[in-house]
């Protein structure tokens, strides 16, 4: 081990270090690292694998609950859906490879959170994808967009697992940084939810699936950097995916699931090897060997420091007993899968790797994941929030009269339909979704037992650029919203947190209220976080991305038959509001279309309000009051209306004579401003009691509007459109002409 | 009776297609894509996927599978085969039916469901149908555009070996929706002995109303009679 670097700072850079952090880690090492070492220490000690910045704000979410089997630590989180079952899920980030090479930066996402699930024995059943580009209106953005799109479904629908759900935004902001968040769900009997947990020395080391080639070398620490010009130069570090190759991976660990023969699965995701043996060995208390020269490679003369830090796709590693080692190996030749036994298990505590007998790397494993250097950057809030905040939205005219801005709303990017996207996923393999995408939340059922889970993500940076704290606790309680139409009951919270360059005391003031806000929101609605994702350096050319809290929410639903869909279900039905009447104009999609600003008091959130509002509408469904239910976000009111009025296929006739009164600037108010805490419902007249009863209960407000039917979508004095003109307004909006 | 339901590497609608059979109340066995034993089943289901990858060409690796070649035997011998999706590409490519399956006319990937005009109720895969009655059926292929030489096309018209057509939920023409622009609007054939049925919808993901349509399993009842009736399959002229 004498190839000790006379460190220089381009070495530096691009492992990532400051020349600090290596000062650190040559002083607890005793010696300065090999260059294996080097590469190692760098990419452990990146945000992306060690969390340096994000590490002690994450300490402040709640992660227990009732229900929790697993929280943050493991490849993914777990709960409790009865009949015996886990649901597993997370949500991870690929923005930064996407935005360099959207397809296989989408792909290669989609592939990784893939494994994070089936790694722990449960069957990838879901996918949902969080997705944010710059203005839809610009060529450029809409080639990333297509490109993501096409990658999202070139790995999700070659592996069969569906991509029933997931969100779509447009915005300045993400002009130069697109976001790719992608969510994995599956299920498992919980007695074989398997664990990244290497124990007994002797043990051995498999790496089985894909060969190891030099992609995406240094992807864990080019997603730890800002972009810039030369980024594109770096497609190198974007992975490619072989969904083929994961399939039949994915079908041999699902089925190694709770067999006795294996003692620990981990997948390999960012810094490959280097991470996946670390975490493996480490959360056993152990040590672990690996022989580098034993590994099937893609190409010739690959170094070890190469082999070690290649994020090639697709590949495992396992922990068996050696008796064991021959019966697992023919498992994977069954699917023609490479299985390699690359070393074994110690009780040393180090990692130590060799190629070929000659040593290239001996490291203390705390030193690699307990000793991360954290970062405890300067937060400040910024100047010209106040100004922002304090501007008044009301003083703006509405441009338009309310029919034509409800139909340029229905119709932007931001709110229109995503069929154009969602059809291009196969969203129903599997047979179990019973809710399709379009609606407020997928609803796939649960074989095995009578219930069924709810899946959605959710964010709104708009109201994060204002307030981070706020905008991150709307996020929960949207997502939670979401969950809740449908009639289920919100378990479990997964989170990406979408930031820019956090040491910008600006950037860590945000990032640092986001989680602040997201704390409360879970607390307040009884949600544990159970899995997530760090994403910073979002970043262009020394610009940040407006703080973006990514929630993915899973709900559970005792009885599929009490579910509920966001179309009116029937004519003639009382629609209700349920919740507050409000007019919060600031942040929303409204301020955006009619006047390009995002200025004025954020939206409010009461959220012990949020809290007794869902609860009533859960009680509500459950009884079987409800035809319909839908939430309201994006648009307010008056988008709510019109979207329940398309999926069901039907008008209504809004009676209620408030939205008439006050000038144009006060309509637009109660028709678009995005108050929280809010449902839009339907019920037969005869169930109309039932539901203020309810409500009552709850202390929430239920407000009854008008009526269910007809081909029109009126409120009364204030406008009246054809469902059609609706309809066809809102199927274009994502359709450009080309 | 029993359905043997194939699996090669990459194919994944073999438990959609368990699951039809299950809630029609019968047996289904898989079939490995290695081995040639069909199991005793009465009819062999070609599932969707991406077997092999799909790489090449689609089906183009899986027709060489061993167990292909039982399959291909089975079929002489008057055996019912169905096809879906990446089956009906995989019984294009092992010549058990005519034309191919190209890249879909918008160059997208297309889930969603689409409706199909039951054009002959004289197969055994359709024979519990109503002839022109509309199956509302989900397809999801990115490779499903149906083309053939003119003769073809027309020899299988005359023959009415077009089992299904796309159309618009009304039963008229399909037009522009066509979800990936097949030549003659041609969604599923059979054989020149009726016995193998290969069409792009899934009829399985429409086999119950929960899911948005029981439609599909008129289809898996059409077998389960065809075989209790042990009928020839040949065309009535």
């Amino acid at each position: 081990m004498t190839t000790a670097l006379p460190v220089s700072d381009a070495t530096l850079a691009e492992v990532a270090l400051t020349r600090g952090e290596y000062e650190l880690a040559s002083r607890r090492l005793g010696r300065v690292p090999t260059e294996v070492e080097l590469g190692v220490i760098g990419a452990m000690w990146s945000e992306h694998c060690g969390y340096k910045t994000s590490k002690p704000l994450l300490a402040r979410l709640p992660v227990t609950g009732a229900r929790v089997l697993q929280g943050p630590g493991e490849n993914a989180g777990a709960v409790d859906i009865g009949g015996g079952l886990a649901c597993v899920f997370k949500i991870e980030s690929h923005n930064h490879p996407s935005a360099i090479e959207p397809y296989q930066g989408a792909a290669t996402g989609v592939g990784g959170i893939l494994r994070d699930v089936f790694t722990m024995g449960a069957r990838p059943v879901a996918l949902l994808d969080s997705l944010r580009f710059g203005p839809f209106e610009e060529p450029a953005q809409r080639h990333l967009l297509d490109g993501v799109v096409a990658g999202i479904g070139g790995y999700g629908n070659c592996i069969g697992v569906p991509t029933v759900g997931g969100e779509i935004y447009f915005d300045d902001s993400y002009r130069h940084n697109c976001l790719v968040n992608a969510m994995c769900v599956g299920i498992i009997e919980q007695s074989k939810l398997t664990r990244a947990v290497a124990a007994g020395p002797g043990n051995l080391v498999l790496l089985v699936g894909a060969d190891t080639g030099r992609d995406g070398i240094h992807g864990a620490t080019f997603a730890s950097v800002e972009l810039n010009e030369a980024s594109s130069e770096r497609r190198p570090a974007v992975q490619v995916g072989n969904p083929f190759l994961e399939k039949c991976l994915m079908e041999v660990c699902v089925t190694l699931a709770g067999d006795p023969r294996i003692v620990a699965m981990q997948d390999l995701g960012a810094a490959g090897l280097t991470s996946s043996s670390a975490e493996l060995a480490h959360r056993g208390g152990c040590g672990i060997e690996m022989d580098v020269s034993r590994i099937s490679r893609r190409e010739r003369g690959m170094t070890p420091y190469e082999v070690m830090l290649s994020e090639s796709q697709e590949r495992m590693l396992l922990v068996v007993r050696p008796q064991d080692a021959a019966s697992v190996q023919v498992e994977f030749d069954r699917w023609d899968l490479h299985s390699d036994v690359i070393g074994t298990v110690t009780d040393t505590g180090r990692l130590v790797v060799s190629d070929g007998g000659a040593p290239v790397c001996d490291l203390p494993l705390d030193l690699l994941i307990d000793d991360v250097p954290l970062r405890h950057p300067e937060a400040l809030r910024p100047a010209g929030l106040d100004e922002a905040l304090s501007a008044d939205p009301f003083a703006m005219t509405p441009p338009w009269s309310m029919g034509e801005t409800l139909l340029r709303l229905i119709g932007s990017p931001n709110i229109g339909s995503r069929r154009s996207i969602f059809r291009r996923y196969d969203h129903q393999v599997g047979d179990d979704t019973v809710i399709l995408p379009g609606g407020d939340a997928a609803l796939l059922r649960v074989r095995g037992t009578a219930g069924a889970i709810a899946l959605t993500t959710d964010g709104n940076a708009r109201y994060g650029a204002l307030d981070p704290r706020r905008g991150a606790a709307i996020a929960v309680c949207e997502a939670a919203r979401n969950v809740v139409a449908v009639g289920a009951t919100p378990v479990g919270v997964t989170n990406c947190l979408n930031f820019g360059n956090p040491e910008k005391p600006e950037v860590f003031w945000q990032l640092s209220e986001s989680v602040e806000g997201m704390r409360e929101a879970c607390l307040a609605l009884g949600v544990p976080v159970v899995s997530g994702n760090v994403s910073l350096y979002n970043d262009t050319e020394g610009v940040s991305i407006d703080p973006t809290t990514v929630i993915g929410m899973v709900g559970h639903l005792e009885d599929l038959e009490r579910r509920c869909a966001a179309g009116f279900g029937q004519d003639g039905d009382s629609v209700l509001l349920v919740g507050p009447m409000g007019m919060d104009l600031g942040g929303s999609e409204y301020q955006r279309l009619a006047h390009a600003v995002n200025a004025g008091p954020r939206p409010t959130l009461d959220l012990d309000l949020e809290r007794r509002v869902q609860s009533a509408v859960l009680e509500m469904v459950a009884a079987g009051l409800l035809s319909s239910c839908h939430d309201l976000a994006e648009g307010g009111l008056a988008v709510a209306l019109a979207e329940s009025c398309i999926l069901g296929g039907r008008g209504a006739q809004i009676g209620e004579r408030l939205f008439a009164l006050g000038t144009p600037v006060v309509q637009a108010g109660l028709l678009f401003g995005e108050s929280q805490s809010r449902f839009l419902a339907s019920a037969a007249a005869t169930s109309v009691a039932a539901v203020r009863a309810i409500a009552r209960r709850h202390d929430v407000d239920v407000r009854e509007l008008g009526t269910t039917g007809g081909d029109r979508v009126a409120v009364i004095d204030v406008f009246d459109l054809t469902l059609t003109e609706l309809a066809r307004a809102h199927a274009a909006a994502l359709m450009p002409a080309r | 009776m029993r359905f043997g339901i194939a699996v090669f590497p990459g194919t994944w609608s073999d438990g959609d297609c368990a699951r039809a059979v299950e809630v029609l109340g019968h047996e289904s066995v898989r079939l490995w894509h290695r081995e040639r034993d069909l199991q005793g089943s009465d009819c062999v289901i070609l599932p969707g996927g991406f077997a092999y990858g799909d790489h090449l060409r689609t089906g183009a690796v899986a027709r060489f599978a061993p167990l292909m070649e039982a399959v291909q035997e089975f079929a002489a011998a008057g055996g019912l085969v169905l096809g879906i999706c990446n089956g009906f590409q995989i019984l294009c490519e092992a010549h058990l039916l005519p034309g191919a399956l190209t890249r879909n006319a918008s160059l997208e990937f297309r889930c969603e469901t689409t409706w199909l005009r039951v054009e002959t109720v004289d197969t055994p895969f359709t024979r519990d149908c109503e002839r022109g009655g509309v199956l509302a059926i989900p397809v999801s292929h990115g490779e499903g555009r149906f083309v053939a030489d003119p003769s073809t096309l027309d020899r299988l018209e005359a023959e009415r070996r077009v089992a299904f057509r796309y159309v618009a939920p009304d039963g008229s023409a399909v037009g522009e929706a066509s979800p990936n622009g097949s030549m003659r609007d041609i969604a599923g054939i059979v054989s020149e002995g009726r016995n193998v049925l290969g069409m792009m919808p899934h009829p399985e993901r429409a086999a119950e109303p929960l899911l948005g349509s029981g439609d599909g399993m008129g289809i898996f009842r059409s077998v389960v009679e065809a075989v209790a009736e042990r009928s020839t399959f040949a065309a009535v002229p």
